[in-house]
């Protein structure tokens, strides 16, 4: 082993350790080479002529196919037309490549000589090589004088790590700075909630018992950054029996008769917790399934999430109309570094 | 059999036994789950007024919803879920209901439609409920798809699945396909929401709004997928899979048969 | 080829020779078809799925083209006016606009976008198949250890070239998947709600992202893989292909195939069969329907989001990590000088630490395996996975690692096909994730010893024949037949190293990392299979009744 480690090819196939190379079987060599039928008849070659040949017409035929696909089937606004040409000319194309593919494989198999051939492997470089580059960089880091001038070098050093900064400071106005953007929402005192996406708004007696309104603020539909907004939002609206809310001090009035509002921005990741079973009264993700209980404030009951979703506490105004009190008392959505 | 154990030791013979006990394990699974379904066909009942179909109640349904459908341990009230429950809850075969789980599940209609019309009648002159649906309403050519698929994608895929292919909900419960349910069930689903699911009153979502959402699910039942097969339309699990067995497979195949020594 | 002997005298004959000359004397040709004209490449059906990947990468390469010329990265806001009427009159990007377009107007366009996606999904998988090949096989052995290095780089380039691309349509399903990208991001200590900022051009989902992605996708990345391609190529011809051992294959020569004709006829033909595979799969099966998802809107989702296989495992770990067990909460509210900031380790620990295991492992194994086996020597013989049972159990525990991940990211379609609970689902994940991998090494490790112990008793007593002789004293044998020299080479030649106990250094002390050596070594190499020795096999003979498979015999073997 040790003789070996600089990387020659070792001479013998399984050596495990010296000494025990008697222990070893002989490598027989190659195996007697076996003529296929091919070589032996010559009616199987002709065989394997005639098919390779049909094999490249199949192919020919695949082409004409797609093009009857492209210029003879067309497109009039339905569905099925679209598939029968998507069919025709993926069909096509199939027939017209395996024709050639398989054909040429085919050929290769059966048609062209199959001796196997034994090339012997050489080391890599020579250690001469190895020894004359070692030497040529030793020169040319002598002629340079980068070792004897140590000024030069330090100073190069400081200038090389410092050149590539502007390159990483160039790509700085990406984006902007997040500022306070991610603790505030469109939600504000007296803001209608209103149905997701008409933006009509919503009367507390319009929400029965088991329902569940997706909700979006009035006047979201205007504003310019609309997506925006509303990935922040987006809110659930759902109705039980006020007996099955236990509200915390403080909440009690965050929900009207109850009616209660939760932002549907998970606060795992962020997608958006919409499945609303209206017997359990629980909030699943479809995402990664984090569960939260409504009869809890929405607390964590399963999953990978690990703070309850925000409610958006919620009142009637003078119409009947929902409404919200404030914007939510805490950042909507997944945490961040600067959510304290 | 001789020929058979001569041939015992074929290189393939491992993967037909294993073939033939799937086939097996298969056919046997088949048989016991049509033998349930036979078992659990009931005898039926002629009638046809509200008489008729409080006696048919007594007899289905009563064990469990109580005499007068109040309700008991095991099952809820019905007064006042109206017809449009009723048509959707027997109609579909949810109820009876055959085993208690985290969810009835649609399977074969235990009664006519005749019957079906009675307990309506019956359940409906209990309390007033939302009323199964007029024909007009429920026609799909006169809704809009293209709104009918904003308000689903809104409102329902997040259980259903955007192509109406069904979802996991928690405990075992699930949002079934919509493939296949007729309109009228569709529409009884929205404004009684059956067991978990949320209610879609007529103030949530206008009952022509409904109709747009049957349009929108018809429209995409009928057409099909443009792209060919659709392997479940569950995304990219199933393309996923796809690829590994089917894809990959074929390409093994031939790269087994293209490396392999012509004879 | 005869025209490549370059002497100054040479005056071509035939019609080729003057073409080649022609070339020759203008970019020296010749050279190249000397060295690569009769190269010899050995032929096994794992070796190709190298070949695989680098086909589906130019069929990549052609149909996306194809797609740019349609394509438009923009974020605006537009009505739909295509043929697909259950969208027309939908507010969306004019990216989904471009997408529909091209699903539904552009003739051949849904072919294309299915041909291309699905020849993703092929690549990064064949490009995993060939990695497990390498692995299994060790092929990454020296000298070939930073060609393996090149491999794991362009799999982690695939990844985020699949990933880039999976994005552009701006759909529902893919912009879920960049809101839980975002999600991820915010969570990184410090510097996360800044690099979502950056790379969204704002806020969430901004109008930037798929204009970005899109120079990513279309230009980067593809550059990046192409050259390392390359370099990944020039390797392989430096060192020759590796081949299995067998009769008349040693450590210092190449058995195979010319690469002309017969090689470069199979791997061309194989391009067409690719090819033609995927637009056969193209042409029957849809692949990611963005007509039913919908335009990107963050109010609705679909059931069933999950994302391509190769990104499911991240997802998987986001979906089994539980955000707090018992009164333990894995967010932390970490008060500083000037505030409190969030660390959410239910997010980092999944989104980094099993991507970053896999990784690391990846990268180091050829080392780490080099150090184990103290092996520095060179090796162009693979070995049988069966004959290195250590690491093909280690190879076959990651691979259910990845598997479990992925069904993880699957748990809600997992639940709904066999009529589980959810739940139920997510908690036998969360203890297979662990346990499965380990139970996956014992059992793997297992089989390659049985193969092993099967291999051993076939070179040394034959083949069953099924043919039950009965003895004149009544005694009832199973005929052998034994196997031809070339079989039987086959079968012994392989090492099998041995456990390395670790001995005292100059100062006759054992050193802790010696210490540690020995521990690994008996971890990797204490249950072994020798390969048979001829002494073995002839004691074995004494002792058989299986000698009637006379030279006839053997001869009919050997023409098989």
């Amino acid at each position: 082993m040790a003789d070996s480690s600089h990387g020659a090819p070792g001479t013998s196939v399984t050596v495990a350790t010296p000494g025990r190379e008697l222990d070893q079987f002989e490598n027989p060599g190659l195996p007697p080479h076996r003529p296929r039928l091919s070589d032996r008849s010559r009616s199987a070659e002709k065989r394997a002529e005639r098919q390779v040949a049909l094999l490249f017409l199949i192919s020919i035929l695949g082409t004409l196919l797609f093009f009857v696909g492209y210029f003879f089937i067309p497109l009039n606004e339905t569905v099925e037309r679209l598939r029968l040409q998507n069919l025709l000319l993926g069909l096509g194309t199939a027939f017209a490549m395996l024709g050639i593919g398989v054909g040429i494989v085919h050929w290769a198999k059966t048609l062209m000589p199959d001796h196997e051939v034994t090339e012997s492997r050489h080391e890599i470089r020579p250690e001469s090589d190895r020894q004359d580059a070692e030497k040529i960089v030793n020169d040319i880091l002598d002629e340079s004088g980068i070792k004897r001038r140590p000024l030069i070098r330090n100073t190069l050093l400081g200038a090389a790590i410092l050149a590539p900064l502007p390159a990483i400071a160039i790509f700085r106005d990406l984006g902007p700075l997040p500022g306070n953007s991610l603790k505030q929402t469109m939600w504000d005192t007296g803001v209608r909630l209103t149905r997701d996406p008409s933006g009509t708004p919503i009367l507390a007696s319009d929400v029965t018992v088991g329902s569940a309104f997706h909700v979006i603020p009035e006047g979201l539909n205007e504003v310019e950054n609309k997506l925006e907004e509303k990935a922040k939002a987006v809110v659930l609206l759902m109705r039980l029996d006020p007996e099955e809310l236990n509200p915390s001090p403080g909440r009690e009035n965050w929900g009207y008769d109850g009616i209660v509002a939760y932002s549907k921005i998970c606060t795992h990741v962020g997608c958006p917790v919409a499945l609303y079973e209206q017997q359990t009264h629980h909030l699943l993700c479809p995402c990664h399934q984090s569960t939260f209980d409504l009869e809890q404030e929405c607390k964590v009951i399963f999953g990978p999430a690990a703070r309850p979703l925000p409610q958006l506490p919620i009142e009637v105004d003078d119409e009947g109309y929902l409404v919200a009190s404030s914007d939510f008392q805490e950042p909507v959505g997944p945490s961040f570094w600067e959510r304290g | 059999m001789k020929a058979l154990s001569q041939r015992r030791r074929h290189p393939l013979a491992a993967f037909a036994l294993l073939l033939m006990a799937l086939l097996v394990t298969g056919g046997l699974y088949a048989a016991a789950s049509t033998a349930n379904e036979a078992q659990a066909q009931t005898t039926t009942f002629t009638a046809d007024d509200v008489e008729e179909g409080s006696k048919l109640f007594s007899a289905n349904c009563a064990s469990c919803h109580g005499m007068g459908a109040t309700g008991s341990q095991a099952a809820p009230s019905l007064v006042g879920v109206g017809a449009a429950s009723v048509d959707f809850q027997v109609g579909t075969g949810r109820m009876p209901m055959q085993m208690d789980g985290p969810q009835a599940q649609a399977k074969p209609v235990q009664f006519t439609d005749e019957q079906i019309g009675q307990l309506s009648a019956y359940v409906a002159s209990l309390g007033a409920g939302p009323a199964i649906p007029s024909e007009e309403i429920l026609d799909a050519s006169e809704g809009d798809a293209s709104r009918g698929g904003e308000l689903f994608r809104v409102n329902c895929a997040m259980c259903h699945n955007a192509a109406a292919a069904g979802g996991a909900l928690t405990q075992g419960k699930f949002a079934p396909s919509i493939d296949g349910t007729s309109e009228k069930h569709i529409y009884e689903a929205m404004v009684t929401g059956p067991q978990n699911m949320p209610v879609f009153n007529d103030a949530n979502i206008a009952p022509e709004d409904k109709q747009d959402i049957i349009a929108f699910l018809k429209t995409i039942e009928e057409q099909g997928s443009p792209g060919g097969a659709d392997l479940g339309s569950l995304g990219p699990v199933s393309e996923g899979l796809f690829i590994w067995v089917a894809g990959l497979g074929v390409i093994i195949a031939f790269t087994v048969w293209l490396t392999s020594r012509s004879s | 080829m005869s025209s490549s002997t370059a002497t100054p005298t040479y005056v071509p004959k035939t019609r080729v020779g003057k073409v080649t000359d022609y070339v020759d004397s203008r970019v020296g040709g010749s050279g190249i078809v000397k060295e690569f004209g009769r190269k010899i490449f050995p032929d096994h059906w794992t070796f190709m799925f190298g070949e695989v990947a680098l086909y589906t990468f130019v069929i990549l390469l052609i149909s996306g083209t194809f797609l740019t010329f349609f394509y438009d990265p923009s974020m605006a806001e537009t009505h739909y006016e295509g043929s697909y009427l259950p969208l027309r009159g939908v507010e969306m990007s004019v990216a989904y606009a471009s997408s529909l377009d091209i699903s539904f107007d552009v003739r051949g366009g849904l072919f294309m976008r299915q041909i291309h996606h699905w020849a993703a999904l092929l690549f990064v998988a064949s490009v995993a198949v060939h990695m497990l090949r390498v692995f299994f096989t060790g092929a990454f052995r020296r000298p070939r250890e930073f060609n393996w290095v090149v491999g794991c780089i362009l799999l982690i380039l695939s990844l985020a070239a699949g990933f880039t691309g999976y994005s552009l349509p701006d759909d529902l399903l893919s912009g879920n998947g960049l809101r839980i990208i975002d999600g991820v991001m915010k969570a990184i200590p410090v510097v996360g709600t800044y690099l979502s900022f950056f790379l969204f051009g704002g806020e969430f989902p901004g109008t930037m992202i798929i204009g970005r992605l899109y120079v990513l996708h279309i230009l980067l990345i593809p550059a990046v893989i192409l050259l390392l391609i390359g370099i990944h190529l020039f390797m392989v011809v430096l060192h020759k292909h590796s081949q299995f051992p067998g009769p008349g294959r040693t450590n210092t020569n190449v058995v195979g195939y010319p690469v002309g004709p017969v090689y470069a006829a199979k791997a061309g033909g194989f391009f067409f069969i690719v090819f033609g595979v995927l637009a056969a799969i193209a042409a029957a099966f849809t692949i990611n329907p963005i007509w039913n998802y919908g335009p990107y809107d963050p109010s609705p989702v679909s059931a069933g989001t999950q994302p391509d296989w190769y990104i499911g495992w991240v997802d998987g770990a986001l979906r089994l990590m539980p955000g707090t067990i018992g009164n333990f909460d894995f967010e932390f509210m970490i008060p500083f000088p000037w505030g409190v900031n969030a660390l959410s380790l239910n997010v980092l620990i999944p989104a980094l630490v099993p991507a970053m295991i896999v990784f690391t492992l990846m990268f180091a194994w050829p080392w780490i395996e080099a150090w184990v086996t103290k092996d520095k020597r060179e090796h162009h013989l693979l070995n049988r996975p069966r004959n290195a049972p250590t690491r093909t159990a280690i190879g076959v525990a990651g691979v259910t690692f990845y598997c479990v991940l992925w069904a993880a990211a699957s748990s809600d379609l997992i639940a709904t096909h066999f009529l589980v609970s959810l739940n139920d689902v997510t908690y036998w994940l969360r203890f297979l994730v662990f346990f499965g991998p380990v139970l996956a090494f014992m059992v793997a490790r297992r089989i390659a010893l049985a193969l092993q112990r099967k291999d051993r008793e076939i070179a040394l007593h034959g083949r069953e024949t099924g043919r039950i002789v009965r003895l004149p004293h009544g005694e009832f044998i199973e005929v052998h037949e034994q196997v031809d020299d070339y079989k039987r080479y086959q079968l012994v030649a392989f090492e099998s190293p041995e456990v390395m106990v670790p001995t005292p250094g100059a100062d006759g002390k054992v050193s802790l990392l010696d210490k540690a050596h020995g521990r690994i070594s008996r971890f990797f190499f204490e249950d072994r299979v020798a390969p048979v020795t001829p002494k073995e096999l002839a004691a074995s003979h004494g002792d058989h009744h299986d000698e009637v498979a006379g030279a006839k015999d053997r001869e009919s073997i050997a023409s098989h």
